[in-house]
């Protein structure tokens, strides 16, 4: 079944959501997510312009390593996450969500001014293909000469696969180890079909945007739009960790400082006793006075843990591991425990 | 393929009436738009409903869709089934993952297969 989505038409599910997602958690599943935005930095700046115009600071980061990151208005409002590969020394890919490309493109190109480097949108040159679960690297391994093992979570590499170039990263949005494949539109059908082909014996199945939304949620990771808004600095979504504070500037720097001390409402894990979920833009409640202290930003009933499951922004004071409030579920009210993030962790780690 | 035996609503519930009562569920169109459904709430038996208002809701991973009472009437049984195990709407929404049944106050205006057929688009 097929969805509009930022301009794309993806497929929303092949067959059953939840064999989809069931399949990534226990083998493996195979994404397009081709609507993804690639934008290229390029030059002898381009380090220094990134150190700039994102939060976090990427000239650390070693050529052949990514890095999940932010960029942010003046206001210390979330524009977009990111992932921004370092590819070379001068050359950067920073991928963005689909629906916010253009706006990524616009402020990189306008920040970009006085640095020797170069923006380019180079969405239409990037198909992108996901092999995401615990057999991906043993479903890979036979069509690509890259070193798999040594391709550690977060690092990428020019590779041949299926015998096609491409750019294997061992990046992902589910919760699970895996691979993400960039390669020519004109190369993605036959590594789609390769890959299918290779990956059918170990259980692989093509899985659609509707089961990507609840492994992320499973695995605690947030969805511009839902959890990531303008509205939100990464402090109140729980992404501090990803604004290097300590760079000499950068843009948004001082609202970001502010915001780091005045959080009032922060992004936190909700599980649910009941049956019906809480979904997106549903209240949550103080328990006794039905007094409103939060907002849930997503919620699905999880495939993993066979219980609803939600994220949302509550009051600072009720975010407490163990705290026990409500949600308001279409009128009637279902209690809902805060937990830690993420719901979901893999019992064994990608290298 | 659209039952051609069963009356439909526009809300996509299918309707089979013997004499006074009615058996009631939720079409395959509707279920496969929802995904896999993981939850459903059901009317009381001994509830009044009336024709177009919500009676109960269906859940899936992605979405929460109301169920709507296709006619007037009183809820005189409902399939604890499916409640128990609410995958059966989407394996066999027309057999075991029926919803209700319903005495009907009145004579419903309902669609025939081929109107229902019309309005998603297969064919009947």
């Amino acid at each position: 079944m097929l969805t509009p989505f930022a301009g794309w038409t993806m497929p929303l599910r092949y067959g059953s959501e939840l064999a989809e997602h069931h399949a990534v958690r226990g083998a493996a599943g195979l994404f397009d997510l081709s609507h993804m935005g690639q934008l290229e930095i390029d030059g002898a700046d381009a380090a220094a312009l990134l150190d700039h115009a994102l939060v976090g600071r990427l000239s650390a980061v070693q050529p052949g390593r990514a890095r999940y990151t932010m960029i942010c208005a003046p206001d210390g409002g979330i524009l977009d996450d990111l992932v921004v590969y370092r590819l070379e020394p001068h050359r950067y890919l920073v991928v963005a969500n689909a629906a916010n490309t253009a706006a990524v493109f616009t402020a990189l190109t306008e920040r970009a001014a006085g640095f020797a480097a170069e923006v380019r949108d180079v969405s239409a040159r990037w198909a992108l293909i996901a092999v995401q679960g615990p057999r991906a690297a043993a479903i890979l391994a036979p069509l690509t000469g890259a070193d798999l093992g040594s391709l550690r979570y977060y690092a990428v590499d020019p590779a041949w696969l299926a015998g096609r170039p491409v750019l294997l990263a061992r990046t992902g949005y589910t919760g699970e180890d895996g691979f993400e494949i960039y390669c020519a539109p004109e190369d993605a059908p036959g590594i789609w079909a390769a890959v299918a082909a290779a990956g059918t014996p170990h259980g692989l199945v093509p899985a659609g945007l509707a089961c990507r939304d609840t492994l992320r949620l499973e695995a605690g990771m947030p969805l511009y739009g839902n959890e990531l808004t303008a509205r939100v600095s990464p402090y109140e979504a729980g992404l501090g960790r990803v604004v290097a504070l300590d760079k000499p500037d950068f843009v948004g720097r001082a609202a970001l400082a502010a915001r780091r001390e005045q959080a009032t409402e922060v992004l936190v894990g909700l599980v649910s006793g009941g049956r019906r979920a809480p979904r997106h833009d549903y209240a949550v409640l103080d328990p006794d006075t039905g007094a409103r202290v939060g907002t849930v930003t997503s919620g699905a009933p999880s495939p993993t843990l066979g219980r609803p499951i939600a994220m949302a922004y509550v009051a600072a004071d009720r975010s407490a591991t163990g705290t026990v409030l409500a949600v308001d579920v279409r009128g009637s009210r279902e209690t809902v425990t805060v937990v830690e993030l993420p719901f979901y962790r893999r019992t064994q780690e990608g290298r | 393929m659209i039952p051609q035996e069963l009356k439909y609503t526009r809300e996509h519930e299918w309707l089979a009436a013997d004499g006074g009562e009615a058996t009631v569920g939720i079409t395959a169109f509707a279920a496969d738009a929802l995904g896999d459904v993981v939850y459903v709430e059901l009317p009381r038996p001994g509830q009044a409903v009336a024709a177009g208002q919500p009676c109960g809701e269906v859940e899936s991973t992605k979405s929460v869709s109301e169920l709507y009472a296709p006619a007037d009437g009183e809820v005189v049984a409902v399939n604890e089934a499916v409640v128990a195990d609410p995958g059966l709407l989407n394996s066999d929404p027309y057999g075991q993952g029926w919803l209700f049944r319903l005495r009907l106050a009145s004579a419903p205006e309902l669609l025939d297969a081929a109107a229902y057929a019309a309005l998603t688009g297969e064919a009947a």
